[in-house]
């Protein structure tokens, strides 16, 4: 019965409303984020550095390409049975 | 003045005294040692300290200067904690194994000749593998030979480059050594196995998560750190590094992706922040070696504080797979914030340490015009945040309800995270102090504005793309299973070498058997048994045949000429002449 009691508290992001606001900071954010290059003086050692927004696209791109080719081609290849070495 | 000890003597004296000490004093020795030791470390001069004739030769055992002191000081520091950390543990050996551990680290990293230094190098593996095999799992047993084994063949390979470089120099100084020649090839791949290169580093994601809850806080810190020590050392400025590194900080953040294990998600990015240090070394360059070796200091505390975090929700549940767990922050608030904090560490979030450490060796390779190098980095640092700063935290803490509902981590668990968490904080926040105990100068100021602003777009839509990738279902879910890596030649290598030593040696086995034991032995057997009498008949019968001997007769002289010889009562006669023969034959042949 307490178990039961316990299990019904609810915690911060049992609400969905809490997710959502997290979200939208989150999003809120990331637009400011790509706002304030405009007024940032780049000093960069390669020429695409000063290109706008090339951090925040290089980080976009590079994580769906990590996890699509970790997906896609590392696990089809490596995945075995989890008794493989038995 | 204080008289001083040599570092390492302290905690592996201390360490063997563990076992000694009982009761409730027993957590007060154990955390007493790094103190002590820690005094006595700042109460040595920089200089050359304890040099021992042994045989020829000179052994140094306190080659103190800023490099070395740097490892000095972070070992201290990550023994304080690993111990903190471990003192609800009742099992002494898991405490005489760390300890002679962080003392054999210590040793490795003020060790000034190659004796002494590789014999404390060896001692790391020795005294490790205890902290594996203390688990005391079927699958801890096999992770621990496969470690020794690996080990051992590193080892080997050291130990023989040595043999030839000590040959050909005439000196055993351990300094700047730099490839050129077998010899040096030699050290420099047996360096490598400890410090995981490519190819190289699966004992570490095979032995590092069998380990025992708090072993594998001390393992994080120490092997690897030294094999960066040594090449620090030994090869600054060797170009293959810097390939090497890139590639380190590259391959394994592919594998983080689908482990399923966490903290085995945790041993390949370790392999990924070694990486960086062994680029930096690789450029050589002093703002390159700078950032190495800062990355080092923070790697050792926001690595240990990940896996402390992960060892504290394996404590309370039992369980480390990302299948298993889930929604644990209801619970475990404050093992989460740390986790958090280790996690923006290691994702070099400003304002947490690895952003002061690893942007130098970026910058380095920025400044040395290594496009390719400097692009690899940068994909490792998107990457690290993705399994490292996202992954862990979430699968842990937040992602799906798992529905357990664990207490929060003991008291001294916590104790450890909130000093490894507030270090990461307060060295990101200010990096002076940091900066000031580096070996080269530093003229480096990492919060510009540019800088902080690239990097926080770099994660922030590093973690939109997680955020996007989960939302629509094409995040690849945590699967129970395992991935082949580069052990795969050994662990399934060695059943091929078991086969095929199998077959060869116990078929040779099979051969011999029926040859020398099945034939010849009966056939020798029946010859010794037989062979007097054959040769008499073979000698008698001609002459009886020609004195007219047939039929019965001949039959009944055979019976019983056999018989005479069979008991060995034949007449004196035929046994002289058979000498005399046998004499005559004898000198006809000399």
């Amino acid at each position: 019965m307490e178990e039961k009691e316990q299990n019904k508290k609810k915690y911060l992001f049992d609400n969905p409303r809490n997710v959502n606001r997290l979200l939208r900071c989150f999003f809120a954010s990331l637009v400011v984020l790509l706002i304030i290059e405009f007024f940032v003086h780049k000093h960069p050692h390669f020429p695409w550095e000063g290109w706008l927004e090339f951090y925040a696209v290089y980080g976009f791109v590079a994580c769906v390409a990590l996890v699509l080719a970790a997906k896609y081609i590392l696990r089809p290849i490596m995945k075995r049975r989890e008794d493989y070495y038995d | 003045m204080i008289s001083t000890v040599p570092p390492a003597f302290i905690f592996i004296v201390g360490g063997l005294l563990v076992p000694f000490i009982k009761g409730k004093w027993k957590s007060a020795y154990l955390l007493l040692i790094p103190v002590i030791g820690f005094v006595n470390l700042i109460s040595i001069p920089e200089g050359t300290h304890w040099v021992v004739r042994f045989l020829d030769w000179e052994l140094v055992f306190g080659r103190i200067d800023r490099l070395s002191l740097l490892f000095g000081y972070i070992f201290h520091l990550i023994s304080f904690i690993a111990l903190l950390y471990a003192l609800h543990v009742k099992d002494d050996l898991q405490h005489v194994a760390g300890l002679v551990y962080a003392g054999s680290a210590l040793g490795v990293v003020f060790a000034g000749d190659i004796f002494s230094f590789f014999v404390f190098w060896e001692m790391l593996t020795v005294s490790s593998i205890f902290l594996i095999w203390s688990r005391r799992t079927r699958a801890a047993l096999g992770a621990g030979y496969r470690y020794l084994l690996v080990h051992a063949a590193g080892g080997l390979c050291l130990l023989a480059g040595i043999v030839l470089h000590v040959n050909q120099t005439g000196s055993i100084e351990f300094g700047y050594i730099g490839l050129n020649g077998l010899a040096t090839y030699f050290i420099f791949i047996g360096f490598g196995i400890n410090c995981a290169w490519p190819v190289l580093h699966t004992w570490l994601t095979d032995a590092y998560p069998e380990a025992t809850i708090t072993g594998t806080i001390f393992m994080s810190a120490f092997t690897t750190k030294c094999a960066v020590y040594a090449l620090a050392r030994a090869f600054p400025g060797t170009e293959a590094l810097i390939w090497i590194g890139a590639i380190m900080t590259g391959f394994p953040i592919f594998y983080a992706v689908i482990e399923n294990d966490l903290r085995r998600v945790l041993a390949y990015s370790l392999i990924n922040q070694v990486g960086f240090m062994v680029c930096g070394i690789g450029i050589g360059t002093a703002l390159a070696i700078n950032g190495a070796v800062a990355h080092v200091f923070n790697d050792v505390l926001f690595k240990a504080l990940l896996f402390m975090s992960m060892g504290a929700i394996m404590y309370r549940t039992g369980k480390i797979n990302g299948t298993a767990l889930g929604g644990l922050y209801r619970t475990m608030p404050f093992t989460c914030i740390c986790c958090m904090v280790g996690a923006a560490s290691i994702s070099a979030f400003p304002l947490f340490s690895g952003f002061v450490s690893k942007s130098m060796v970026m910058d380095a390779a920025a400044k040395g015009h290594m496009t390719g190098i400097w692009f690899l980095l940068l994909f490792a640092s998107a990457g690290v945040f993705h399994h490292a700063g996202i992954k862990i935290p979430f699968f842990a803490f937040f992602g799906h309800d798992s529905g357990m509902r664990p207490k929060e981590a003991p008291v001294n668990m916590l104790l450890a995270m909130g000093i490894a968490a507030f270090l990461c904080i307060f060295i990101g926040s200010f990096p002076g102090p940091l900066y000031s105990l580096l070996p080269y100068p530093v003229d480096y100021v990492p919060y510009t504005a540019p800088h902080v602003l690239g990097q926080t777009q770099l994660l922030f839509f590093s973690a939109l793309a997680f955020s996007l990738l989960l939302l629509s279902g094409i995040y690849p879910g945590e699967q129970r299973c395992v991935n082949l890596d580069s052990d795969w030649f050994y662990r399934k290598g060695s059943r091929l070498f078991y086969y095929i030593m199998d077959r060869s040696f116990n078929g040779l086995c099979r051969v011999s058997e029926r040859v020398f034991v099945g034939g010849l032995a009966g056939s020798l057997g029946r010859v010794s048994r037989d062979g007097a009498t054959r040769a008499a008949l073979l000698a008698m019968v001609p002459s009886w045949v020609i004195t007219g001997a047939s039929g019965e007769k001949l039959a009944h002289k055979k019976a019983s000429l056999r018989a005479a010889l069979d008991t060995g009562s034949s007449p004196i006669g035929i046994s002289a002449a058979i000498a005399t023969i046998f004499l005559i034959v004898v000198f006809l042949l000399m």
